[in-house]
């Protein structure tokens, strides 16, 4: 009962850093129709740069812990706007070459970090007590899950505020549905683009420095490893479905945990729910047909 | 934006002839991943009342109209809304010019609601609520319905509804009746018939009993280009030699009332 539980929850706090990753990827698919595989750039460069910043401020200090959560969603942001404005705007309407330019900064990317940090991992640590556990019904649940499950929960809760209370919201859930009539009322979508990827840069730096206390590590690669299962969340969801994506996320963390424990299959169990999703249902657990043009 | 009194319709001048047309299109030509779907158009659209576009399924009607829009590439030719070209400008720019716009199969955000998809649609600080209100009761008492839950009729009041929105300079309605019930189609033709005397409209529109109600002039296309033009849609239409010609009635889908 206690593995169980255990399992649960390190499953739940996985999914919770893939739906920070899947959340930005899931929206910039469903607006733009550019899948963004620079998305784990952005992650890896806000856990590198947020670890920078805890380390200055004390790596065990709580202080250190929240300025490095802020530095993270910044720097995320940042570079995500700056890819969006430099290189995804001028090939508007573009998709491949949209997509190919994102791979092309996504390796040049890695390249980069591996020459600033160095290709191996660098382990890292927070404040004492998220290195501690929890007993919970006999199990001892790490801490720093909690604090991973909480962000991303307030980083969902203030997407769906965001998504449902603003007018930038109901541009963007009316864009992922169809893009053209929103520009056809008067609408510039351009700026909706730029918004959505700082929104998910900024989700996805938040997730890179959740990410390295997760695994315990930063390392240039970090991004690239989230990025394969985080698609795969994104087409199981529903790509453009926030909702889908976080529900994906809990449900391929949580799965793969399982299938990890009993039979140390869990990222073939993935694609297999992966593969049975898209046989039965290719449009995703909650995405939309296939919009018409 | 100099004119405030232009929501009072302007006079028909006398004679018929038409001093200055609200939106010119001349020589435009437009594709289609590659594939020109407006070959040669050249026409205007008077600056009150509702004219006409007719043809064939595939001629190029809604084509036509989403070139002028810049929904579609556009190759060649030239568009002036009231003397200004709006041929060079992207989509949005050219409806915040005042080109209001309902699409073919109505094209609402279905996961939004009503009262969504008109605010979206609200360009300033002055939409026309209670104009809109007033013409669309049903869709007050629904506001908080999701548009995609709305039958085919009431999907069509909204999507005229965030047209009549904003003040615009010119209407492109496409197809307004197309699939609706035949009582819906007499609301949606009441409801042009009201909105045009405070906008001009160019009306593409498959059923002719709609197109005798409401059209004044009418522009007639065939394979991508304008065959014919009128200042009275009714004398076209009932001369039957021209309607076979242009409209093939009897063997294309363009029945009278249907």
């Amino acid at each position: 009962m206690d593995t169980i539980l255990l399992l649960l929850v390190t499953g739940i706090g996985l999914g919770a850093v893939y739906f920070l990753v899947a959340s930005g990827l899931s929206l910039i698919y469903g607006l733009m129709g550019v899948l963004n595989f620079a998305h784990g750039a952005f992650l890896t460069l806000g856990a590198l740069i947020g670890w920078e910043t805890a380390r200055v401020m004390g790596a065990d200090s709580w202080g250190g812990f929240a300025l490095s959560l802020l530095v993270g969603c910044l720097v995320g942001a940042l570079l995500a706007a700056l890819t969006e404005f430099v290189l995804i705007r001028p090939l508007y309407e573009r998709h491949i070459e949209q997509v190919l330019v994102t791979v092309g900064l996504n390796l040049a990317a890695i390249a980069l970090f591996e020459g600033i940090w160095g290709t191996d991992p660098v382990f890292i640590q927070g404040p004492t007590w998220m290195g501690m556990t929890t007993n919970i019904l006999g199990a001892q649940v790490p801490n720093h899950l909690f604090i991973t499950i909480l962000i991303a929960g307030l980083v969902l809760a203030g997407m769906v505020l965001f998504l449902k209370r603003t007018r930038y919201g109901m541009i963007i859930r009316a864009g992922v549905e169809n893009r053209s009539m929103v520009t056809a009322l008067g609408i510039d979508v351009r700026r909706a683009f730029t918004l959505v990827f700082t929104i998910g840069g900024a989700a996805a730096g938040i997730g890179g420095v959740l990410a390295s206390h997760y695994f315990g590590y930063v390392s240039p690669l970090l991004g690239g490893s989230l990025l394969i299962f985080a698609f795969i969340v994104t087409v199981i969801g529903g790509l453009g479905s926030l909702a889908g994506a976080a529900v994906a996320s809990v449900l391929v963390g949580v799965l793969q945990q399982f299938a990890n424990y009993f039979w140390s299959i869990g990222d073939f169990v993935v694609v297999i729910l992966l593969a049975v999703v898209l046989l039965t249902r290719p449009s995703g657990l909650m995405g939309r047909k296939v919009a018409t043009a | 934006m100099g004119t405030t009194a232009q929501r009072t319709p302007v006079p028909v001048p006398a004679g018929g002839t038409d001093p200055a047309p609200v939106l010119s299109v001349r020589n435009l030509k437009a594709s289609i991943g590659g594939q020109q779907v407006v070959e040669d158009v050249t026409f205007s659209v008077p600056a009150t009342g509702i004219t006409a576009l007719l043809g064939r399924n595939g001629v190029g009607k809604t084509s036509s109209i989403k070139a002028i829009l810049g929904l579609i590439q556009r190759d060649a030719g030239t568009v002036d809304l009231e003397g200004q070209p709006i041929q060079a400008l992207p989509t949005h720019r050219i409806v915040q010019r005042g080109v209001g716009y309902v699409p073919e199969d109505r094209e609402v955000f279905a996961g939004l609601s009503v009262a969504e998809n008109l605010r979206l649609s609200e360009r300033d600080d002055h939409p026309r609520r209670e104009l809109v209100e007033a013409l669309f009761p049903d869709l007050v008492k629904r506001a908080q319905q999701a548009a995609g839950s709305l039958s085919g009729g009431q999907q069509q009041m909204v999507s005229l509804a965030r047209a009549l929105m904003n003040e615009n300079r010119v209407l492109l309605v496409d197809e307004p009746t197309k699939g609706l019930a035949p009582k819906i189609v007499g609301e949606v033709a009441d409801a042009l018939e009201e909105a045009a005397k405070t906008v001009p409209i160019l009306l593409v529109e498959q059923n002719l009993a709609v197109v005798r109600q409401l059209a004044g002039g009418a522009i007639v296309l065939s394979d991508g280009r304008v065959v014919h033009t009128t200042e009275s849609a009714t004398s076209f239409l009932d001369d039957d030699i021209l309607v076979t010609r242009h409209l093939g009635v009897g063997t294309g889908p363009a029945h009278e009332g249907a």
